[in-house]
């Protein structure tokens, strides 16, 4: 029988399946951070269990991390026993952690593949949404609450119930202006946010093969704002020599058999999906969000909607709200509605290729007056190679900020935020009121979208 | 986990779609390392006025449903982040039922693990539920869980799915972990073959 990708991956990590039960499936990578995994330590301490398998794990520091000041302690003294219980826990279950202090922390999606640690084929989860970033590697990677992720400490295991597949193909060729994130959002404005519901997508076609790892990374991050479980992109050439030589790579003496293994993975020809969405990349335009939802996106030589454009009423509703929350008048173009704030980076666009991508459009230019942008790597080795190819001087010179590695502006939990009413062109991933402050308005672009919007004050079509 | 029981209590109606965790729980309060004390934080930045005090526009404001257990809400509800933390605010609040046509998926799962009951009613079931609330604020609805039965005053109830795994642990308040522990042989015996399989991963 022809097989999914998701379906061999499934077969391949079933363990067992008691009758009336969900199947249990096998986790081979656990990642985690400080915000959602502390009571799950407790609650393994409470009930006397042990960490199964300390190799499966690699932790870091990201949400609450300070992006300024890092030699200083950390000033808000709840984030700082968040900061200080995660080490404590890393220590005492022997687990692999990159601290603040490590040359090797920052965002746990920017700094896992960083060091190889999610191949193809994988089971891979986080207590984390966007663990979905993880299926570039043509792995299955999903977020988890915290109830799940001390059941895989204690377990090694999931219980799971089988998600449907759909297959989404993006044939033909990107246009210059546009990039992965522009792919995502095009994407999540067709299926709605919970079009991916009860779904593993797998992203196909040439415009997805042509991404870097880097922007294969960016696509299945945004699969969760679709609403699916997963999203992943089938492994290849460029897949393997991301991986070779890495830290948790296999070793040569491994290297041929786990290249083979890992390109078994891939769906057989002519394998089944439960459903099949195609888009043309050549109509992708450089996408803007203008609401509270990723969904509400528009392409930046468009016009805000008006709630009239919508069929159904609750759609109708939520423009009406979104358009409240963001002070905005149907109608209006989106070249014209003028920002206070840009932030480039987390998880979705904090990669060396996304700050390449906004210095060449930030050089030589100015920051608007009024505006603040903001430059924030997704991890100390993004940072050490903008900074070796002059990267931070080109943004510094036009009046950002180069800040140090967090997830920082993306949910602002460390401080940097948003004031009232304030507009931000934000590579980030969410839209939703308040994420980026009380109040806070914010555009979902990529990272020239960013750029281009910081020198004009205002969002600009770059495909011009 | 508290066992889920068979109980009458007031439908608290909150008429939003797609309402994500974010809104929930907004992130300022998920610093602790604690699962308690989240109720008072929830939908902190719609309950609250700017000086604290209660935001007397916001639906679980009204008097009428004081001491609710049940959360009637639109579609998509606990979009966005995987924060367990939603649940926690949820259940600390005092909701342990949510009726709606749909979940986000990593929520859904979330709630079972925190003795909450996620009833997926179809559009028809929630505008009349809606509307039965709309029109006598402060109804009590019965929810039945072993016979998967929602029961209205004015007959808009309706039966429920729900995965027999997940309706067995919640009504007795299982802990999924011991349940999976008992087939710790299998998984063993799983990690023997992937040794073999993947030596990789184990060199």
């Amino acid at each position: 029988m022809k097989k999914t990708m998701y379906e061999k991956i499934w077969d391949s990590h079933f363990v067992h399946e008691e009758s009336g039960q969900a199947p249990l499936l096998y986790v081979d990578r656990h990642l985690m951070h400080e915000v959602t995994s502390p009571q799950a330590f407790e609650g393994l301490r409470n009930s006397n269990r042990k960490v199964r398998n300390v190799h499966s794990i690699l932790a870091t520091m990201d949400h609450c991390v300070p992006t300024k000041n890092r030699d200083l302690p950390i000033a808000d003294p709840i984030a700082k026993k968040q900061i200080e219980t995660m080490a404590e826990n890393c220590e005492e279950n022997g687990l692999n952690l990159y601290d603040m202090k490590s040359p090797d922390n920052g965002v746990i999606h920017i700094v896992v593949p960083e060091h190889g640690f999610v191949h193809p084929g994988m089971v891979v989860v986080c207590g984390d949404s966007h663990t979905a970033t993880h299926g570039a590697f043509g792995a299955l990677a999903f977020g988890i609450g915290t109830s799940e992720v001390e059941h895989v400490m204690a377990t090694q295991t999931l219980p799971q119930k089988k998600s449907k597949t759909m297959i989404i193909r993006v044939d033909g060729e990107l246009s210059d202006a546009c990039t992965a994130k522009d792919i995502a959002l095009a994407i999540i404005g067709k299926t709605g946010t919970a079009g991916g519901t009860g779904y593993v997508f797998e992203f196909a076609g040439d415009a997805v093969k042509s991404l870097s790892m880097e922007g294969r990374m960016t696509l299945c991050n945004m699969a969760i704002e679709a609403g699916a479980r997963a999203g992943m992109v089938a492994p290849d050439e460029k897949t393997y020599e991301f991986l070779k030589g890495k830290e948790f790579a296999p070793s040569e003496e491994y290297w041929e058999q786990a290249v083979a293994h890992w390109g078994s993975m891939a769906s057989d020809e002519g394998a089944e999906f439960d459903a099949e969405l195609v888009l043309d990349a050549a109509e992708i335009s450089p996408q803007v969000t203008w609401g509270t939802s990723p969904e509400q996106v528009v392409a930046v030589n468009d016009v805000v909607p008006s709630p009239e454009s919508f069929e159904s009423e609750i759609q109708q509703q939520a423009c009406e709200g979104a358009l409240n929350y963001m002070g905005l008048t149907a109608g209006t173009k989106m070249t014209d509605i003028k920002i206070d704030y840009v932030f480039v980076g987390s998880c979705t666009n904090g990669r060396i290729e996304d700050f390449r991508a906004a210095a060449n459009v930030a050089k030589g230019t100015q920051v608007a007056e009024g505006v603040t942008a903001i430059a924030v790597p997704g991890s100390y080795h993004v940072k050490e190679q903008a900074e070796e190819e002059g990267l931070d001087k080109i943004f510094t010179e036009a009046g950002w900020e180069w800040r140090e590695p967090g997830c920082s502006m993306c949910l602002a939990m460390n401080g940097d935020e948003l004031k009232d009413k304030e507009r931000c062109a934000s590579t980030s991933n969410r839209n939703f009121e308040g994420r980026q402050g009380k109040g806070g308005r914010t555009h979902l672009v990529s990272p020239a979208m960013a750029a281009a919007a910081a020198a004009a004050g205002h969002f600009v079509d770059i495909s011009k | 986990m508290k066992a889920y029981t068979k109980h009458e209590s007031i439908a608290a109606l909150m008429n939003r779609s797609n309402v994500d965790t974010d809104q929930i729980i907004p992130k300022q309060f998920l610093k602790k390392v604690e699962r308690s004390g989240f109720g008072v934080h929830l939908f902190h930045d719609w309950r609250y006025n700017e000086d604290t005090s209660d935001n007397l526009d916001f639906e679980l404001n009204k008097p009428a449903f004081k001491g609710s257990k049940i959360l009637v809400v639109g579609d998509n509800f606990g979009c966005g982040s995987s924060r367990e933390h939603a649940p926690w605010a949820i259940e600390d609040y005092g909701f342990n039922t949510i009726i709606s046509t749909s979940y986000a998926d990593i929520f859904y799962n979330n709630c079972f693990k925190n003795g909450i009951l996620p009833i997926v009613a179809t559009k028809a079931q929630l505008d009349a539920l809606m509307a039965e609330i709309e029109a006598n604020e402060g109804v009590q609805f019965t929810i039945d869980l072993e016979n998967q039965d929602v029961i209205t005053p004015a007959g808009n109830g309706f039966k429920f799915e729900i995965d027999p795994f997940r309706k067995e642990n919640l009504s007795k308040g299982l802990d999924d972990i011991g349940l999976t522990l008992k087939h710790e042989e299998k998984i063993s015996q799983y990690e023997d073959k992937h040794k073999t399989l993947y030596p990789w991963l184990w060199a």
